[in-house]
């Protein structure tokens, strides 16, 4: 029994490495071969089957008047756009957790619950149907097809999910925690960046790479809501695809575009496993 | 000089956390509030650490009004039944935490700190994470940040209650010791349980809370001998006091069809009908006493515990030694007379062994 559990556990381990990395692989291979070696036959071995080139990697450096694409612009923009919107969404959004977790609001019959709800509320509906409002908007305020509009709308895409999922966390951190700080002499400032946030590191990744990830992958608003003036890599990676499909550039940018997120995982896996916060209270 | 409450009430919901609560605590002292849990006993330290506003009412230390001074100035220290410590600082830092706060100079702190460490017994834990320590462990390094702030309140909210048994006893013990060592004549000490037995050891000066009032205050011995009513008996006994309904005539006491002869102490009693109580230590095995059913027998360490049951009583009776008992088997049991105590029909105290009377 327990011999077909290891080689059953081991098998689903190396399917799901394989399922997973395999197309990682194939887009890396891709990358370094060009229009012949796509589209004549199957190739898989540099130098065997194919002759390697890095002409789709110079596309995408390479400015438009010389038949390149260029996404060096738009990669910029989309980490500018992504960190400043999570940036600001994290910190607007845990001290509204904090809020939510600890006070108690009341006007009319909207409690604590509904608040939270209100939030989260805005990830609900289907972005499409928030799309001719936010384009009036920014249009109206002359924020279109600018960075900082595209700021301020992710922040409305990201704050909910930092509120979430900071909330549900604040949740959990014991009330007497805070309690045992005032009573220690800590304002309330004091007892929230000195002790409640310290130990809330875990939440704080949790919530900063679900921004991170849900900022940098969307596509439908940087799509709407920008022209020619500012770019994001995720459009820009779409727009690659005309006539002929240039597979080897797309891959190319497929893998410079999810490389960030890679690296900010492997960064953050390390934190999640840390923080604990059984000390507090057994 | 007093901390002096008067007509504390407060009412978040329904039902009274605290209702009419007065006392005028003095320096120096050790105080114990016993009640169920639920009685208030942590609304009660809460407000006086100031995390809760009473709705009514008034607090005063140092002839100050002390609900208008904020929490974190109010110099009071307080340790939660719950191991409340802070995860993400180490033992040495969790206790210079509050020290800190307060500006020390660091050889101020550093010889605050190792005092407080050598009092709990936790030298040479300095370095060591929250997490890594036991339940006991964890409790003391809170008290040895309470201790090491020297604060003029401490404040102690069933601290013994979530660690088990022989922690409990070593800890109790060792508390007795740091109470009447590690304190100064400045400090007021307030303890709050659910267990009398606490309550007896650390000998001082206590308040029965139930339902968020006050029900008896006194020194511990004179609420343990004369309890003013029937639910401090309950509360102050472990097992809580027996109480049979009953009454008593010119020649004996009765109660369930059972005759007894009438105690020196209730010679004076008018014959009426009463509400019986006796301790559970005070009901004896005996061949030729009353018969009763068993409906439950515990051992619990070296004593049993029998459930008894007879018409419409039941009763608990420790019995000092471990025995075994088949359920709805008969026993007979023999009552101490000389230690009944007669409740009134109002509950309230009528005639104690000790002497007590309720007016």
């Amino acid at each position: 029994m327990s011999k077909l559990y290891t080689f059953l556990k081991y098998f689903f381990i190396t399917f799901w490495t394989v399922f997973v990395v395999a197309p990682f692989l194939w887009a890396v291979s891709t990358s370094f071969k060009d229009f012949q070696s796509v589209n004549s036959k199957v190739t898989y071995i540099p130098w065997l089957d194919f002759e390697p080139t890095l002409e789709g990697w110079r596309v995408l450096i390479k400015s438009p008047a010389k038949g390149g694409v260029d996404i060096v612009e738009p990669y910029f923009n989309s980490i500018f756009v992504t960190c400043t919107a999570s940036l600001i969404s994290i910190v607007l959004g845990t001290l509204a957790a904090y809020a939510l977790s600890r006070f108690t609001f009341k006007a009319g019959f909207v409690r604590n619950n509904d608040i939270t709800f209100f939030f989260i509320s805005q990830r609900i509906m289907p972005p499409i149907v928030l799309s001719i409002p936010f384009f009036i908007f920014l249009s109206t305020i002359g924020l279109l097809d600018s960075l900082l509009g595209l700021v301020v709308v992710y922040i409305v895409l990201l704050m909910p999910i930092a509120v979430w999922i900071m909330v549900d966390f604040f949740n959990r951190v014991p009330k007497e925690l805070d309690e045992t700080a005032l009573i220690d002499g800590c304002n309330p400032y004091q007892a929230f960046y000195k002790v409640v946030l310290p130990n809330s590191i875990p939440g704080l990744i949790v919530a900063g790479m679900f921004c991170i990830i849900f900022g940098w992958i969307d596509f439908f608003f940087a799509f709407i809501l920008t022209f020619t003036e500012v770019q994001l890599l995720p459009v820009k990676v779409v727009a690659l695809n005309s006539s002929i499909t240039p597979w080897w550039s797309l891959s190319a940018s497929a893998l410079v575009s999810v490389a960030p997120l890679i690296i900010v995982a492997f960064i953050v896996e390390r934190y999640l496993s840390k923080g604990n916060l059984s000390g507090a209270l057994k | 000089m007093n901390l002096i409450g008067e007509k504390i009430s407060y009412k978040p919901d329904e039902q009274f956390h605290l209702n009419d609560v007065s006392f005028n605590f003095k320096k120096g002292n050790l105080y114990t509030i016993l009640g169920r849990t639920l009685s208030g006993k942590t609304t009660l330290l809460k407000t006086i650490a100031g995390l809760l506003n009473p709705d009514q009412g008034s607090i005063s230390f140092e002839e100050k009004d002390f609900i208008k001074i904020p929490v974190w100035e109010r110099n009071v220290a307080m340790v939660y039944q719950q191991f409340i410590n802070y995860p993400h600082l180490n033992v040495y830092e969790n206790i210079t935490f509050p020290l800190k706060q307060r500006k020390l100079s660091p050889e101020q702190i550093k010889k605050d700190v190792d005092e407080a460490l050598k009092t709990v017994g936790l030298v040479g834990f300095e370095n060591r994470k929250i997490q890594e320590l036991s339940g006991g462990q964890q409790q003391r390094v809170a008290l040895a940040r309470s201790l090491a702030k020297k604060a003029k309140i401490l404040l102690l909210d069933e601290p013994l209650v979530n660690l088990d048994y022989k922690l409990r006893e070593q800890l109790r013990e060792e508390f007795k010791r740091i109470f009447s060592e590690g304190l100064s004549q400045d400090t007021i000490l307030i303890y709050s349980t659910t267990d009398p037995q606490e309550v007896m050891e650390l000998n001082g000066e206590v308040i029965v809370l139930d339902e968020g009032k006050v029900l008896q205050k006194g020194p511990a011995k004179e609420i343990f001998e004369n309890p003013s009513n029937l639910k401090v008996a309950e509360i102050s006994n472990d097992p809580p006091m027996n109480v049979l309904k009953g009454s008593k005539n010119s020649k004996n006491l009765n109660f369930e069809n059972i005759s007894l002869e009438i105690p020196n102490h209730f010679k004076n009693l008018e014959d009426r009908d009463y509400n019986f109580g006796i301790r559970a230590s005070e009901i004896k095995l005996d061949e030729n006493g009353e018969e009763f059913e068993i409906e439950l027998a515990e051992i619990s360490g070296s004593e049993t515990l029998l459930h008894l049951k007879r018409g419409n009583s039941k009763i608990i009776a420790l019995i000092e030694e471990v025995m075994n008992f088949k359920i709805h088997e008969k026993v007979k049991i023999n009552f101490n007379a000389n230690k009944f105590y007669a409740f009134g029909e109002d509950e309230k105290l009528v005639s104690s062994p000790y002497g007590g009377t309720n007016g």
